[in-house]
């Protein structure tokens, strides 16, 4: 009994908001509204959870659509980087 | 009559299609229905609904922040002036309730410091829906997941030196209480490997433990009685305690100790609600957009527990700059403080005299380009109308010149 596990989906906890990674012609697209280089953008570690269950990249731009009860929803966007220093 | 209603709302859709370009898409959808109901129900001019319209493009404009605001200068004053306000060092609600919380100042500053672990980690268990209103079924999983070792089932434990034999005495209320026979303390014990174990034929709660020869050294005595208190029989480890509370129309179990990422996998555990206070360990198991979420959360709820009233986007921006690089970071002199590019803007934070040495020894440059390094200087910083700066397109010079000509 004690080694019975539920099945998790972390994607789906009440935490963690939807990810979706961009394709790069509309990743290009954004950064050039925004007038920024990708490096610029709040990032996302390659080792973070969420990264590994959609699959993104290093490199990849991940669309995250908060809930932010301020707006309604609020778009966010994440630049995928791999660790170089360990800080924290 | 309907055609005039009709038409009515056909010049509502011609408005709308007109802000459309001005607004977020969200409140395009929510005006849009709103205005439609309002002219239903009391019939609104076309003139009328315009200036409605336009009146709401006017007030969403206004709400956006100006370019060249301190947002971070004025961030922190409004976080900081409230918790000069806050009860200092109140640890817990005296008799209130059975367990510990950090609370107030501590547990603000225990956030923004971004501490490994909690002073007191407490998590949140929802259960499914089927289970979350049966008090029986929600003891059993509790009990599944509270963390029991020998030493919480015993009552007294006593070491005959002479002979060798550990004498384990157990507490049958405990025993009940936490759902553990006595056999799956034996059970554990034997794992141990430590001697023959056998049950006392006079009382079914004793234990006693003919200690082989290798362990009777009377030097390690002390050693092997932490051992034998400390093996563990079930449960998940780190939860010390758990505590059901009613809230709503459902049971909850709140647990001292925190373990996200097993207590998950309990099943009758509904894991999409789990909840803990650890930040840390959300990044670890959620992510990054989780753990930003949780620092909000709890930042709201420490400042509304102290009856303070801050915006929450204040809040956002916190947990955004703490959540910027992709780990938590925490608001002081190893992190976002540390991290700022200009050398005077680190040195005015703590310990001035070795940053401004370490920069020295790196040959570091500062630009001026930050709002603190300004004001050291006496400059004009770039924030509000001086961050202006006045730009001149070349080409229409160029044409310009050539007008003249």
């Amino acid at each position: 009994m004690l080694n019975m596990r539920e099945k998790v989906n972390i994607l789906e906890h009440e935490l963690v908001p939807k990810h979706e990674i961009i394709p790069p012609e509309e990743a290009l697209k954004i950064l050039k509204e925004l007038r920024i280089e990708p490096w610029q953008l709040p990032w996302i570690s390659i080792d973070d959870p969420v990264v590994k269950a959609i699959g993104a990249k290093p490199g990849d731009i991940v669309r995250i659509i908060r809930k932010s009860p301020t707006a309604g929803i609020s778009i966010a966007y994440r630049y995928v980087v791999v660790e170089v220093t360990k800080r924290t | 009559m309907i055609a005039l209603e009709e038409q009515e709302l056909k010049s509502v859709e011609d408005i709308l299609e007109k802000i459309k370009p001005y607004v977020t898409a969200q409140i395009y959808i929510e005006l849009s229905k709103k205005l439609r109901e309002a002219v239903k129900k009391c019939n609104l001019k076309t003139e009328d609904v315009e200036k409605i319209a336009w009146e709401v493009v006017k007030r969403y404009h206004s709400a956006f922040i100006e370019p060249g605001e301190a947002v971070g200068t004025v961030t922190a004053q409004s976080l900081g002036e409230p918790s000069t306000q806050m009860t200092l060092r109140v640890f817990h609600y005296a008799g209130v309730r059975e367990y510990n919380v950090t609370l107030g100042l501590p547990r603000l500053i225990e956030i923004v410091d971004a501490k490994k672990k909690p002073e007191t980690p407490i998590m949140e268990i929802y259960l499914v829906d089927e289970i979350k209103q049966d008090l029986e079924k929600v003891k059993e999983v509790a009990r599944r997941i509270e963390c029991v070792y020998v030493e919480n089932v015993t009552q007294e434990l006593s070491i005959d030196y002479s002979s060798g034999v550990v004498v384990l005495k157990l507490d049958p209320e405990m025993l009940s209480d936490k759902d553990v026979t006595v056999e799956d303390v034996v059970d554990v014990l034997s794992k141990l490997e430590i001697g023959s174990i056998e049950v006392s034929s006079e009382n079914p709660h004793e234990i006693l433990i003919n200690i082989s020869e290798e362990y009777l050294d009377p030097f390690k005595m002390e050693k092997l009685k932490n051992m034998i208190l400390q093996a563990y029989i079930k449960g998940i480890k780190g939860i010390k305690k758990t505590i059901i509370q009613r809230r709503g129309d459902e049971y909850v179990i709140v647990a001292e100790g925190s373990n996200l990422e097993e207590v998950m996998h309990v099943p009758g555990v509904d894991w999409r609600r789990v909840y803990t206070n650890d930040i840390h360990e959300i990044r670890r198991v959620l992510g990054i957009e989780a753990a930003r979420a949780a620092i909000i959360k709890e930042i709201k709820n420490t400042l509304d527990d102290q009856g303070l009233d801050v915006d929450l986007r204040h809040i956002m921006l916190l947990a955004d700059m703490m959540t910027w690089t992709g780990h938590i970071r925490q608001v002081g002199r190893m992190g976002i403080a540390g991290e700022k590019p200009s050398v005077l803007a680190k040195a005015t934070f703590e310990t001035t005299v070795q940053k401004l040495v370490e920069s020295a020894v790196t040959g570091e440059e500062d630009s001026l380009a930050g709002v603190t390094e300004n004001i050291i200087i006496g400059q004009l910083p770039p924030v509000g109308t001086g961050i202006v700066k006045v730009y001149m397109k070349l080409p229409l010079l160029e044409s310009s010149e050539k007008g003249e000509e």
